[in-house]
């Protein structure tokens, strides 16, 4: 099993801390990782990216062109990356900021809308980690329980007492994500 | 000892490679993409525990001096930085290849030339591995293609960089630099505490004086010198050649790259594979020494060459040497910090080679 991700949005929205507490949740599972992130200018409120490769194989390459899922959260990031999705691939995205909705029909879509939740939950923060949940949801690679261990082993003790809140986020996302369309 | 398990980028896994590796010093100045061995080094803070010395010099031309200096001294130090850096220090490692010093040097390789891009590249090929300083000197190039690889290779160039009184370069990229990987640590080494017989460590009565420098005034001593350097690189030449093979045994067609291309070039390999294509990838892990050897053998059995880079074409002059024109040797690369992608290659060696 390999699963190519790539995860787009603006620079701050926690992109590439998402994809690296995603990849620490896989090392809890003794799979394969690699975490290739967008650098430089990108970041600078530009968008932010990242591609990150779970396997129980070794991985070859850490550049790819097409992807399994798509995790998109803002309007720059589905105009640039809905074309790179592989046909029956999976496309999440938080509807919030987004006029133009994906377009194509032969791959299948979910809708996690972690903006509002996060709002709802008093902290915006945690919106990365709604989403995150969503994803582990639909495409149950890494479980919920290694999450929680990567986050221990990825945050500052300090921050440990965070993670309960991060817990709660992920159940959310799980609770929240819908799908909107099935690959034809 | 068990060796511990981590979630790293490659710069990280530099830094924290050195620390292990008993390292005496860190020289080096801030630029994209490696800054991140100069922070980890700072936080980690290692002169508290190891007694490493970390220090951000005021240039990249200070930082190479450093080392030219704790070298001569018979200490483990290191330097890093990404391209533009490594040319500014490019006088420091003719003067400490020319004294016949130990250090280890680590490029980040950004596109060029001149300020370029901060984005990652091949094309310092040249200047690593055809003496990027002035004078008849090499540098053992080693050429890592994973996380765990910049790590390792921390050791191993301290290692062969001991053996041989002559500076390492790894030379990585932006790619390898900030993307992460698992990696296995070595367990902590203790710092050296005896010293070469050549360095100076302070004079005492019982040996003559141990005297560091490239210059020789004298033409005939100077010749011998060069002659004892040229053997030198020729003895290098012949053990330390390392490269790995990725489905040679059948292959029709070779595709040859090095670092993050070599790791795009493997899954070249796999779709090519599944389209019924005997391709295969030889790796170079050493540039200097290149597998020139190994090349040539394999030439034998193909019917072509594709040497892949994330440049206009340079390695690929050494893949045309080694195999001295048995069969077509082309370059495919793409430039200004854009990595190719897997299905790229197999696309253009299908161009080149059996579409044509």
């Amino acid at each position: 099993m390999t699963e190519e991700i790539i995860i787009a949005g603006f620079g701050g929205q926690g992109v590439l801390s998402m994809g690296k507490i995603m990849a620490y949740s896989a090392v809890m599972q003794d799979m394969e990782v690699s975490w290739m992130p967008s650098y430089g200018p990108e970041m600078r409120g530009g968008t932010a990216n990242v591609t990150v490769i779970l396997s129980d194989e070794s991985i070859s390459s850490p550049i790819v062109r097409h992807f399994d899922t798509a995790i998109i959260l803002n309007q720059q990031s589905l105009d640039k990356f809905e074309s790179s999705i592989k046909p029956g691939g999976v496309l999440i995205y938080d509807t919030n900021g987004i006029t133009r909705h994906p377009e194509r029909k032969d791959i299948t879509v979910y809708r996690v809308n972690a903006t509002d939740a996060a709002v709802k939950m008093n902290n915006v923060k945690i919106f990365n980690m709604i989403v995150l949940g969503g994803f582990i949801k639909v495409k149950p690679i890494i479980k919920l329980e290694n999450v929680i261990r990567g986050l221990k082993k990825s945050l500052p003790e300090r921050n440990h007492s965070l993670i309960p809140l991060n817990e709660k986020a992920l159940i959310r996302g799980e609770e929240i994500i819908t799908e909107v369309q099935r690959a034809e | 000892m068990e060796k511990e398990l981590r979630l790293m980028k490659g710069n990280e896994a530099v830094a924290e490679a050195a620390i292990r590796a008993g390292a005496d010093g860190y020289f080096g100045y801030p630029i994209t993409p490696q800054s991140e061995i100069l922070e980890y080094l700072m936080e980690a803070n290692p002169e508290e525990t190891t007694g490493m010395i970390v220090l951000q010099a005021e240039s990249e031309v200070a930082a190479i001096n450093m080392v030219y200096g704790g070298a001569g001294c018979g200490k483990k130090v290191l330097t890093s930085s990404s391209s533009p850096g490594i040319s500014l220090k490019q006088e420091g490692i003719s003067y400490i290849a020319g004294a016949e010093l130990p250090c280890l040097i680590v490029n980040v390789v950004r596109g060029g030339p001149g300020l370029g891009t901060i984005q990652p590249a091949q094309s310092d090929y040249f200047q690593s591995v055809k003496g990027g300083g002035h004078g008849d000197y090499k540098m053992i190039v080693l050429a890592p293609a994973s996380v765990q690889e910049m790590a390792d290779f921390v050791d191993l160039g301290f290692e062969l960089a001991f053996k041989y009184r002559t500076p390492v370069m790894m030379l990585s990229d932006g790619a390898i630099g900030q993307m992460m990987e698992k990696v296995y640590l070595s367990p902590q080494k203790k710092r050296m505490t005896t010293f070469p017989d050549w360095a100076t460590t302070g004079k005492k009565a019982t040996r003559p004086r141990n005297i560091i420098t490239s210059l020789d005034l004298e033409s005939n001593g100077q010749e011998i010198f060069i002659q004892k350097l040229q053997d030198k690189y020729n003895l290098i030449k012949e053990q330390e050649v390392r490269y790995q093979e990725f489905q040679t045994e059948d292959a029709e067609y070779l595709l040859v790259a090095y670092g993050t291309s070599a790791r795009v070039c493997q899954k070249s390999v796999q779709i090519a594979r599944a389209q019924g294509l005997r391709v295969g990838l030889l790796r170079p892990i050493t540039l200097f020494p290149f597998p020139s050897k190994r090349i040539n053998e394999l030439a034998d059995h193909l019917k072509g060459i594709l040497s892949v880079e994330m440049s206009a074409g340079q390695m690929v002059e050494d893949v045309l040497l080694s195999v001295n024109g048995k069969v077509p040797v082309r370059h495919y690369g793409r430039n200004g910090g854009i990595i190719t992608t897997p299905e790229e290659v197999v696309e253009n060696l299908k161009s080149i080679f059996i579409e044509a």
